[in-house]
């Protein structure tokens, strides 16, 4: 209890000072990050040492290394080269080839917690198509993906280079809302989109929006890109709408789904694939916008890292003990 | 009754569907069109059913006063919060500074995205105690589990500055990715497909029937 | 009522990551929180999306006015009146004496999925990825434009072993799934080179599933270091 008293006097104390003191926060600078490095990597010889001992540490342990790991790179400044992937190339040089004016179907079927991977790519992918004057259409197979589409939206139209444009809803980018049925609805979409989204994101009717209201079914999408934590996602619209339909698209996929992708990328059915945070960060070097993607890729380095750690210590004191069971 | 009709709902819609593909036209098209539509509103009335039997269990809990019966007072209590301010709110309800969208920035977003970011702990933690290196298929496992870690992020170039370009990390990475895994990837895809096939025309032809509960 | 906000939200994610160290009143009360508030999320969207959205509006839709200032009339569609029957049967699954009932919307989803997936899976997971591995090996005829004509391309040393990689680490992982004969012998063999393609596939899984989990954590302690707190410059 004493702890916690603790803890939560020092974060009143911060967030005041935050909010009241105008405290802009901390950051490392070079040389006190590779110290924190070289004191975290001492931390973990001396963890190798007690596991060849016979000793395997805590869980907690781990799980405070893990909690360092991803938190202390926040305060950093180490800069990184991120180094483009052949499939985000793929991606940037499909939407690179579209005319002013494209329409351009994005489908957000992801929730907030896939976001820090994938709101990103939205973000980096909408502001690649709002300053290239693309018309955008926006829907979502999960019911959480248009909120997220919104926050997306929102920031970008308040960046001034963004705003200068003086981009009109209904006009520019509409939003048409979630609608269940999983594939079912892609497969009715094939036929008319009106039909399925009868009406947008707030209720306005399809035949009112003047960006939707001549696009009849995917024939008339120039490109699409979906964002995808699951089921429904990628391997849905690839089957039905790429494969069925003829639509040209991109996928933009949470780490945990992305290997599955590959196959679908190898035989031709997608055009580009951008794979968790790291595929964010690469695209926004390539918008030429770089924001959290590139910003969390420190972070993303030490936790693989610090696994990576974990992962030869058990297995250098599995192979020095002889390979006994309990290691 | 119970059975035979549901067998051929089952039978016919599947066979709609199967054909549409070949025939893309009337009468199929319009019959697809329809189902398409139906499924929507059929998934959503699901998806109710699973929220109400949530309340139901809820219910019969705090009535029981079974253990932690006061969270299903929280469970109820949040649900119908969301859902009277939803209702109220109208059409819009999703709209900037509304309610229903100030408990879902502030409240559902934390939840849902912490409940599965804890997971990172779990994964590490049993990395460390399970994940060993015990014959050469785990060698394997463990060879390109590490390759791609490294080699995803920035730091696996760095580590391997010194060689020439397109020989680093991150390009092994990328031909592990695109060859060796899409390779292991395709079989289990075509091997799945190959299941997921069959089952459905044992479904569509009425000889699996477990969904209909029993044989 | 912004300070209030992040604070619920600053408490909210604590009490989950709380669990770390055990299971506490605290987290209990953020995963009700949290299992109340996504049922309720999921019937409001619902609702205002798809019953009234598509279903209700399809019935009865609305006569709109057009930028032009003329009034525009939709036609109503009673089909869909079908689809909230069964919905509704399935709804009745909630009283145990007619429950029975709800096989009915249930063995129309199954049908739906069987159809759909029938085909999905067989053309798209199947046809196309047999058809993307039987690919050229060694080179490939391409139209040179300065003569029209087709001209042997060949690919390089790399190339040509990449695509072996592909062709037989497909081939050999189905071989690995075939289990109707005895993985003995020749066959047994090929099987073996197939589990080591599977064994790497789940390696690089392995890999991009920390790479995921660690994403979601550091957008988690971002919120907490630089939203909140304001730690974080």
């Amino acid at each position: 209890m004493l702890v916690a008293g603790i803890i939560l006097v020092l974060t009143v104390i911060a967030y005041l000072a935050k909010v009241v003191g105008g405290f802009e926060g901390v950051q490392f600078s070079p040389t006190v990050s590779v110290i924190v490095v070289i004191l975290l990597a001492a931390s973990l010889l001396w963890i190798l040492v007690l596991t060849l001992k016979g000793r395997l540490i805590g869980r907690r342990v781990v799980f405070l290394y893990v909690g360092i790991a991803v938190s202390l790179p926040l305060f950093m400044s180490i800069s990184q080269k991120i180094v483009i992937s052949p499939e985000t190339q793929q991606l940037y040089d499909a939407i690179s080839e579209l005319p002013s004016g494209a329409k351009v179907l994005v489908s957000f079927d992801y929730d907030p917690p896939s976001a820090p991977e994938l709101q990103p790519m939205a973000e980096a992918f909408l502001y690649y198509c709002f300053t290239h004057d693309f018309k955008v259409i926006v829907i979502g197979l999960w019911p959480q993906g248009p909120q997220q589409a919104n926050l997306a939206i929102d920031k970008l139209l308040a960046l001034p280079e963004i705003e200068a444009k003086n981009l009109q809803y209904g006009i520019d980018y509409v939003n048409l809302g979630y609608q269940a049925g999983n594939e079912f609805v892609i497969q009715r979409m094939g036929g008319s989109f009106e039909s399925m989204f009868p009406t947008d994101y707030s209720g306005h009717p399809y035949s009112d929006l003047e960006l939707v209201r001549n696009i009849r079914n995917f024939s008339n999408i120039d490109y699409s890109f979906n964002l995808s934590a699951g089921y429904p996602g990628t391997q849905e619209w690839v089957q039905v709408a790429v494969d069925r339909y003829g639509l040209s698209m991109g996928g933009g996929n949470t780490a945990v789904q992305a290997p599955m992708m590959y196959t679908y990328l190898q035989a031709g059915q997608l055009a580009g694939l951008l794979g968790g945070m790291n595929g964010a960060a690469e695209f926004e070097k390539l918008v030429g916008r770089e924001d959290k993607g590139t910003r969390f890729m420190l972070s993303q380095s030490f936790a693989h890292m610090v696994v990576i750690a974990f992962i030869l210590i058990g297995n250098v004191a599995f192979i020095v003990g002889g390979r006994k069971k309990k290691l | 009754m119970r059975r035979e009709i549901p067998l051929a709902i089952t039978g016919i819609v599947g066979v709609v569907f199967v054909v549409q593909y070949f025939i893309p036209h009337f009468p199929f098209s319009r019959m697809n069109d329809w189902f398409s539509d139906w499924f929507s509103i059929v998934q959503a009335c699901a998806i109710w059913l699973g929220a109400l039997n949530l309340l139901k269990i809820s219910a019969q809990k705090i009535a029981a006063r079974k253990s932690d019966w006061i969270y299903s007072i929280v469970i109820v209590a949040c649900f119908f919060l969301i859902v009277i301010i939803g209702f109220i709110e109208g059409e819009s309800f999703r709209g900037q500074g509304t309610a229903f969208s100030w408990l879902y920035d502030y409240v559902y977003t934390p939840l849902s995205a912490t409940m599965f970011a804890i997971l990172a702990f779990f994964v590490a933690s049993a990395s460390y105690r399970a994940f060993r290196a015990r014959n050469f298929e785990a060698t394997l496992l463990l060879g390109a589990a590490f390759f791609v870690m490294l080699g995803r992020v920035p730091v696996g170039d760095m580590l391997t500055a010194f060689l020439p370009d397109g020989y680093r990390l991150s390009a092994l990475a990328s031909w592990v990715m695109n060859f060796p895994q899409a390779a292991g990837q395709r079989a289990i895809m075509i091997g799945i497909a190959l299941g997921i096939v069959s089952t459905s025309l044992r479904i569509i032809l009425g000889i699996e029937r477990s969904h209909l509960g029993g044989e | 009522m912004e300070h209030f906000a992040v604070w619920v939200a600053a408490f909210l994610t604590l009490g989950i990551v709380s669990f770390l160290y055990k299971d506490n009143p605290w987290y209990k009360l953020s995963e009700a929180i949290f299992v109340g508030i996504s049922a309720g999320y999921w019937f409001v969207v619902l609702f205002w999306d798809n019953i009234y959205g598509k279903f209700w509006n399809g019935i009865f839709p609305e006569e709109l006015i057009d930028s032009a200032g003329n009034v525009v009339t939709r036609e109503p569609d009673y089909w869909l009146l079908v689809g909230a029957v069964l919905g509704t049967l399935m709804l009745l699954r909630l009283i145990p004496k007619i429950g029975w009932i709800s096989r009915w919307p249930l063995a129309f989803i199954i049908g739906c999925t069987s159809g759909l997936y029938l085909i999905n899976y067989f053309s798209s997971n199947m046809m196309r990825q047999v058809e993307a591995t039987i690919m050229p090996l060694v080179g490939h005829w391409v139209l040179d434009p300065a003569t029209s004509q087709n001209a042997f391309s060949a690919f390089s040393g790399a190339d040509i072993f990449s695509n072996l990689v592909l062709v037989i680490g497909t081939f050999t992982g189905l071989v690995y799934f075939y289990f109707s004969k005895e993985h003995r012998g020749a066959f047994g063999g090929t099987a073996k080179v197939g589990i080591f393609f599977i064994m790497i596939t789940f390696g690089a899984s392995f890999g991009y599933t920390v790479m995921s989990r660690m994403s979601l954590l550091i957008g988690r302690a971002d919120f907490l270091l630089f939203d909140w707190l304001g730690l974080v410059r």
